[in-house]
């Protein structure tokens, strides 16, 4: 095969590959534009024959999108602030403060992560109905307040921060308090930054737990209320579309705009045992 | 202040929710799974009985509870390899020496990762309408024939499971571009001096070198894969004839459907013994391949 064949194949192959992973997104985009009916249409259209803001429009003034689009921006917001937050001082803690039983607490946190989410859920549920919190924002947002995942992520990057620092700092009078706050929450920025873009799309793409959690309309997030109307709306095909794309955008950009984070993260969290 | 009680004052916050809101439920599903908790014990506490194993042994013999698992079963052992073969198949691609616009194709390839998987399944269950979906329409005009990816018992999980591979491909090729690219590059030319074929190559270098990374991604895949609750949930609802009912899905309405939380803990239970079963036994295959 010459160089120039293997070019070919190599790159065709690249852009069909892509073409399948995006041309749904596109379609989607594009459909949401199209008048109510006109997706149902044989052959199916790929172009939108008198492109409307009509299903954006609807959505927004009839079908309480804004709402949701509030709920989950505040939820989301709400859970990457507050468990980095608790995700960094407990990581940093597991990685660089002597105190007894952290081996121990460690192992435990690490054993726990073979257990699936779903096997607390019933109980949780439970709990948080005894707490008054079930149909609340804080019942999505206070189970997710801190990650296993986020911690060992924390600890693994501030294992790299050198002990002289802290000494030294120590010896001049620094209070612990003041060492995390102006040396090691700086050297800590590229990780936070990875983390919170990690629990950002993590809590915007939830779907079971807020399901559960959720039970009246008014505080349902965006992937929770786009399920329940596709079931009231079967047939609107463009109504649906829209109201995909007003729930995947916010993220979609948010990568694309942050990927070399969440790339990083990825194998961060993954690679090293 | 000493270091440690700062140290406690650190971790606290993390314990406390993570105890509170994850390591008491999963011991309290234990215990719920033994009880009877019902609609009557929602309402009244003292309704609640003791059931020992019971919840367990009714689920046994119910043809619902093993279909359910034979389904979850099925999404696991096809998609798994599919998902697995399509990571690292895109991620040789772009690692390849002649390929152009990596960091496009990269970002294209992993789009689908970052989407909220309800508002792509609406997407796809419109591409694969029978009647006006492009799908079929395409189909059509080959001269293949009409399927009706949804609403066919037989059909139903397969087109699930091409959703999930387009859906999470792309998170392990990342980790496998990171594995291939950590392979010396000398290894391969020596295999192209001694005359081996590209085949060869990819089997004897490639796969060997990237078994730790096959390993791990093999694992964590499996234990996403038999957590499958959105799709059918939006897809199918379960249907047609409960072919898409995964063990999360009869869970999720045994317990928030028709409020069967003891009976639901139990079948909790049983998914996360039967993935702690599974992913441990395939650890331990894997180390029984290296040398000690």
């Amino acid at each position: 095969m010459s160089p120039r064949t293997a070019k070919a194949i190599v790159n065709g192959l690249l852009f069909a590959g892509a073409a399948v992973a995006i041309a749904p997104l596109l379609y989607m985009v594009s459909v949401s534009f199209m008048t109510p009916g006109e997706a149902s249409a044989l052959p199916p259209p790929v172009l939108p024959g008198h492109p409307t803001l009509g299903n954006y429009r609807q959505l927004f003034m009839n079908a309480g999108m804004g709402r949701y689009l509030f709920n989950s921006l505040l939820i989301s917001t709400a859970i990457t602030l507050i468990s980095l937050a608790f995700n960094l001082m407990a990581g940093y803690a597991f990685a660089k403060l002597e105190f007894t039983g952290r081996q121990r607490l460690f192992q435990v946190l690490l054993g726990a992560l073979v257990i699936p989410a779903q096997v607390a859920m019933l109980p949780l549920f439970l709990l948080l109905k005894y707490m008054g919190l079930v149909n609340t924002y804080g019942a999505v947002i206070v189970p997710a307040l801190a990650t296993i995942f986020g911690i060992f992520l924390v600890r693994q990057y501030a294992s790299g921060i050198p002990n002289d620092l802290l000494e030294a700092a120590r010896i001049d009078g620094a209070g612990e308090f003041r060492i995390f706050a102006t040396i090691v929450m700086p050297l800590l920025k590229p990780i936070m930054v990875t983390l919170a873009i990690f629990t950002f799309l993590a809590a915007w793409n939830d779907f079971m737990w807020p399901l559960i959690a959720l039970t009246g309309q008014e505080h349902y997030t965006l992937p929770i209320a786009l399920a329940s109307l596709s079931r009231e709306h079967v047939q609107d095909s463009e109504l649906m579309m829209a109201g995909s794309v007003v729930t995947i955008l916010p993220v979609l950009v948010l990568f694309l705009a942050l990927q070399r984070y969440y790339l990083e993260g990825l194998l961060l969290g993954s690679v090293k045992g | 202040m000493t270091a440690s009680r700062a140290a406690w004052v650190f971790v606290t916050p993390a314990l406390v929710i993570l105890g509170l809101f994850f390591l008491l439920p999963v011991i309290a599903a234990l215990v719920l799974s033994l009880t009877d908790y019902d609609l009557y014990a929602l309402a009244d506490i003292r309704n609640l009985r003791f059931v020992a194993l019971e919840n367990y042994w009714t689920l046994l013999h119910r043809p619902l509870f093993w279909s359910a698992l034979g389904h979850t079963a099925y999404f696991v052992v096809v998609g798994v390899p599919l998902s697995m073969a399509a990571s690292l198949g895109a991620a040789m691609l772009l690692n390849s020496p002649l390929a152009r616009f990596r960091a496009f194709f990269r970002t294209a390839l992993f789009a689908p990762v970052v989407t909220t998987v309800v508002a792509v399944a609406v997407i796809w269950r419109y591409l694969f309408n029978t009647q006006y979906g492009l799908v079929n329409y395409v189909l059509d005009r080959m001269g293949l024939g009409h399927v009706d990816w949804l609403g066919d018992p037989h059909w139903a999980m397969p087109t699930i499971i091409l959703f999930a591979v387009w859906k999470n491909f792309g998170y392990n090729m990342i980790i496998f571009m990171a594995g291939l690219q950590a392979i010396p590059g000398d290894l391969y030319e020596a295999a192209r001096i001694d005359g081996a074929s590209p085949f060869a190559q990819f089997r004897h270098i490639t796969l060997q070198m990237l078994k730790p990374t096959m390993t791990m991604v093999s694992i964590l895949t499996v234990s996403g894969y038999f957590q499958l609750f959105a799709e059918p949930y939006v897809m199918t609802e379960g249907g047609p004839l409960q072919s898409t009912t995964s063990v999360l899905y009869l869970m999720y309405e045994e317990g928030f459907k028709w409020w069967n939380l003891g009976s639901a803990s139990a079948v909790a239970f049983i998914l996360f013994v039967i993935m702690f079963a599974v992913t441990a036994t395939m650890l331990r295959l894997s180390k029984r391949g290296e040398p000690a």
